[in-house]
């Protein structure tokens, strides 16, 4: 009789909860060592979680859809065979309670009594709230709300209530500083101020306290089909509408000759195709990007509070769509791979991606984001910046386009060329226009002329 | 001012107590007509004579059992450790014996046991350890670890003229790296029990000692000029008895604090400080106790190993900062 405790991992650094989203296995299974048993889904990514022994899987602790705190005991092992699965009272699921608890009309299940996380109960009375099953708080409220010994004296002696103070520590949690100021001037820190994204690592930290009044509820008619957010669309959600409102959006466009490179891509396709790497357009372009952002670090960048940081990592990240969202694998180090380097990592984090086999440190750190809206056809995007940075490329679809061609004797003809539109939108609050068009120029430059010996 | 080296100060502290006072005596390995294994000792045999000092077998039980005896007998010797690993051939007599010769027959045990600590000296695991997290423990013992050439020779002085068991750890890197000017005709005597204060600051504070307390320096330095960071370094100089005050002040002076040692990290001392902390000023914290330690590993020999495997400059900086941002 030995039982084996499987728990939610912490699935990188700043994790502190995750979410099983599905049971591979049910109770009563046999597993394998290694062998996938659930699904989770955290503030970063999907993966799944494989069982860290052989056996049965004798109780399931967790259901489908909670959120616990990592290393919460979500499901039993028995690894001894002849003593077989006992009981498994829990294995039953008691309903899933936030999909399919909801009478008919209420359209919005996980959103509806939801009492705005943001101004939820003064810190310094509220216990330390053991990440109730259920309660829609993410790890950066609870940070916030976990005010320090410090800050808690501080506002008793002032009869302060601390989620009104703007925080700027990590995760917007409220230091002694905040307090301080807070009380030099209070109508200045007034709790709607949009207190930018003050924790550079964390970047979805105040999107739930910005996104809150947008949930508008509508009736769904008949025959319609109501579908709950997962939490990956809801994480997308909230960052799109904090990215909107954090950043002054500006779009650039260009127009890029990819002439060069079609005659490179074809001349080395075969050659390529043997070291097993499909060379993209988008290979070409991220291996481009990651050279010029080294150029102009204003590009490499992101925002903290009322301060710029200059990247020294050049780390981009690709916008992948999946059939359940959005995810944006980072190729760590970029500027310092090559043409084929970066091909691969395309593909391997693409590939892993779709199988949700990335580590949640893949989805970390980046610096810069490229988007493919051109993939499908469309002639040129404007993406939203992928906070705390502060510029996005977007890629337009590549195609035949006529094209006057000046010759050297300075005639002019028209031609056929491989174009397409790279945009860009970046934030102008740091950015300026001239910062973000020289960007381009050079990148355009570099993928119109690009150079035979670095492929 | 002549310029001395950390290493010349401790010799110094001794020449002036064997001078002054006739009933203080060395013993160790190697101490006398070798001079010892880093030249601590060079000279004070022909100075003294074989009388006081004195060359022993490899047997560190027996040498602070020696000198235990002698010190009830009214003598206050001074026993040197080649490397203070290998004290532990000692902590017996140390812990059972010395320690509670006081508390259990009235018998004050004045002795000194010092010798080199510390690695960053490609010494490998037998010639790197810093034992004081072993003795902090011990009730009956005080401990005891200059940083500086000052309180190399204040404190050796202090704890030759203590009336109860000093450990003194040196640390070997610090020997001849460290140099000070110190007026040949002061009479330094650092009392045991203090901290300093190594550099004043706003923003939060280092704790530290020996030779850790340098790279705090050099922390608080790139701080300072990088990310505009005020830190507060406390050289503890002395572990036992803890200068609980001066932490105290600091910590509701700048509410965040760092405790940085070369130890292992696991029952290292910062633990014991960070106890203290959350007793007497827990209310004052704007962030938890950061620890910063070696990793829980033996002292590799290999130099890129032992790099990693001890706190080097950058850790205390990206501490600092993580604690700064908090």
């Amino acid at each position: 009789m030995a039982r084996i405790d499987v728990i939610m991992p912490q699935m990188g650094e700043s994790i502190v909860e995750g979410t099983l989203s599905t049971w591979i296995k049910k109770a009563g299974d046999e597993v394998k060592r290694d062998e996938p048993i659930f699904e989770i889904s955290t503030d970063k990514v999907d993966a799944e979680i494989p069982s860290p022994s052989a056996g049965i899987l004798a109780e399931i602790l967790v259901q489908e859809g909670e959120t616990v705190e990592v290393n919460t005991v979500v499901a039993r092992i028995e690894t001894d065979s002849s003593a077989a699965v006992a009981a498994a009272p829990s294995a039953e699921p008691a309903p899933a309670p936030a999909v399919e608890a909801a009478p008919a009309p209420a359209p919005a299940p996980t959103a509806s009594p939801t009492p705005s996380p943001a101004t939820a109960p003064a810190p310094p009375t509220s216990p330390p709230a053991p990440a109730s099953v259920g309660a829609e708080e993410s790890a950066d409220e609870r940070l916030r709300r976990k005010s320090t010994p410090l800050v808690r004296k501080m506002a008793a002696e002032h009869d302060l209530d601390i989620s009104t103070i703007p925080g700027t520590g990590h995760a917007g949690r409220v230091t002694k500083n905040d307090v301080l100021q807070f009380l030099e001037s209070p109508a200045a820190a007034a709790p709607a101020a949009p207190a930018a994204p003050a924790a550079p690592a964390a970047p979805a930290a105040p999107a739930a306290a910005l996104a809150a009044p947008s949930a508008a509820i509508v009736d769904p008619w008949e025959e319609d089909r109501v579908e709950p957010w997962s939490r990956i669309r809801k994480l997308t959600a909230d960052h799109m509408i904090m990215s909107r409102r954090v950043s002054a959006h500006v779009q650039s466009f260009f127009e890029i000759d990819y002439t060069a490179i079609v005659d490179i891509r074809r001349r080395k396709k075969a050659e390529y195709a043997e070291r097993g790497v499909n060379l993209t357009y988008l290979a070409f372009i991220t291996k481009s990007a990651a050279e010029c952002l080294r150029r102009h670090p204003a590009i490499n960048a992101a925002v903290s509070g009322e301060s710029t940081i200059f990247r020294h990592d050049i780390n981009v990240g690709m916008a992948v769509a999946l059939d359940w969202g959005l995810i944006v694998p980072v190729i760590k180090h970029a500027d310092e791979l090559s043409l084929i380097g970066i091909a691969r990592a395309i593909n391997d984090l693409g590939t892993r991606a779709r199988e949700k086999k990335l580590l949640p440190d893949e989805v970390q750190r980046g610096t810069f984001t490229i988007t493919n809206p051109g993939g499908l056809g469309s002639y040129a995007g404007t993406p939203i910046i992928n906070q705390p940075q502060v510029a996005i490329l977007g890629v337009g679809a590549i195609e035949k386009r006529p094209a006057v061609i000046t010759h050297p004797d300075g005639t002019d003809s028209l031609g056929i060329r491989t174009k397409g539109m790279l945009s860009m939108s970046y934030d102008h609050r740091v950015v300026d226009g001239a910062d973000g068009d020289r960007f381009l120029a050079d990148l355009k430059s570099m993928l119109e002329n690009y150079p035979d010996e670095a492929t | 001012m002549p310029e001395v080296t950390y290493l010349e100060a401790i010799r110094q502290g001794m020449l002036e107590e064997m001078e002054r006072d006739e009933n203080v005596f060395i013993l160790g390995e190697d101490v006398g007509s070798y001079g010892g294994a880093f030249k601590v000792t060079d000279g004070f045999l022909e100075r003294f004579g074989e009388q006081r000092v004195i060359d022993t077998p490899i047997a560190e039980a027996a040498i602070v059992g020696a000198a235990a005896g002698a010190a009830h007998m009214g003598f206050r010797p001074i026993a040197e450790m080649q490397f203070i690993d290998f004290i532990s051939c000692a902590y017996d007599m140390l812990t059972n014996y010395v320690a509670t010769a006081r508390y259990r027959a009235g018998l004050p045990t004045p002795i000194v046991v010092r010798g080199p600590s510390g690695g960053y000296v490609r010494g490998g695991p037998f010639h790197s350890q810093n034992p004081e997290a072993a003795f902090l423990h011990t009730p009956g013992l005080k401990i005891v670890c200059p940083a500086t050439a000052r309180d190399a020779k204040g404190l050796i002085k202090a704890a030759v003229r203590d009336d109860d068991p000093v450990l003194y750890f040196e640390h070997k890197y610090l020997y001849r790296r460290i140099k000070e000017d110190l007026p040949a005709d002061e009479e330094i005597l650092t009392p045991i029990g203090k901290a300093r204060l190594a550099r004043e600051g706003s923003d939060l504070t280092i704790v530290t000692w020996s030779a850790m307390v340098f790279k705090a320096l050099e922390a608080a330095e790139q701080l300072a000029s990088e990310d505009g960071l005020s830190i507060e370094v406390i050289d503890l100089r002395t572990l036992l008895p803890m200068d609980d005050e001066a932490i105290m002040a600091s910590v509701r002076k700048t509410n965040r604090v760092m405790i940085a040692h070369e130890d292992t990290r696991t029952g290292g001392v910062a633990g014991e400080i960070t106890a203290r902390i959350n007793n007497d000023a827990f209310e004052f914290l704007d962030a938890p106790v950061k620890r910063v330690a070696a990793y829980d590993v033996p002292i590799p020999y290999a130099p890129a190993l032992e790099d990693f495997v001890l706190p080097q400059t950058e850790d205390l900086v990206a501490a600092a900062r993580w604690l700064a941002a908090y």
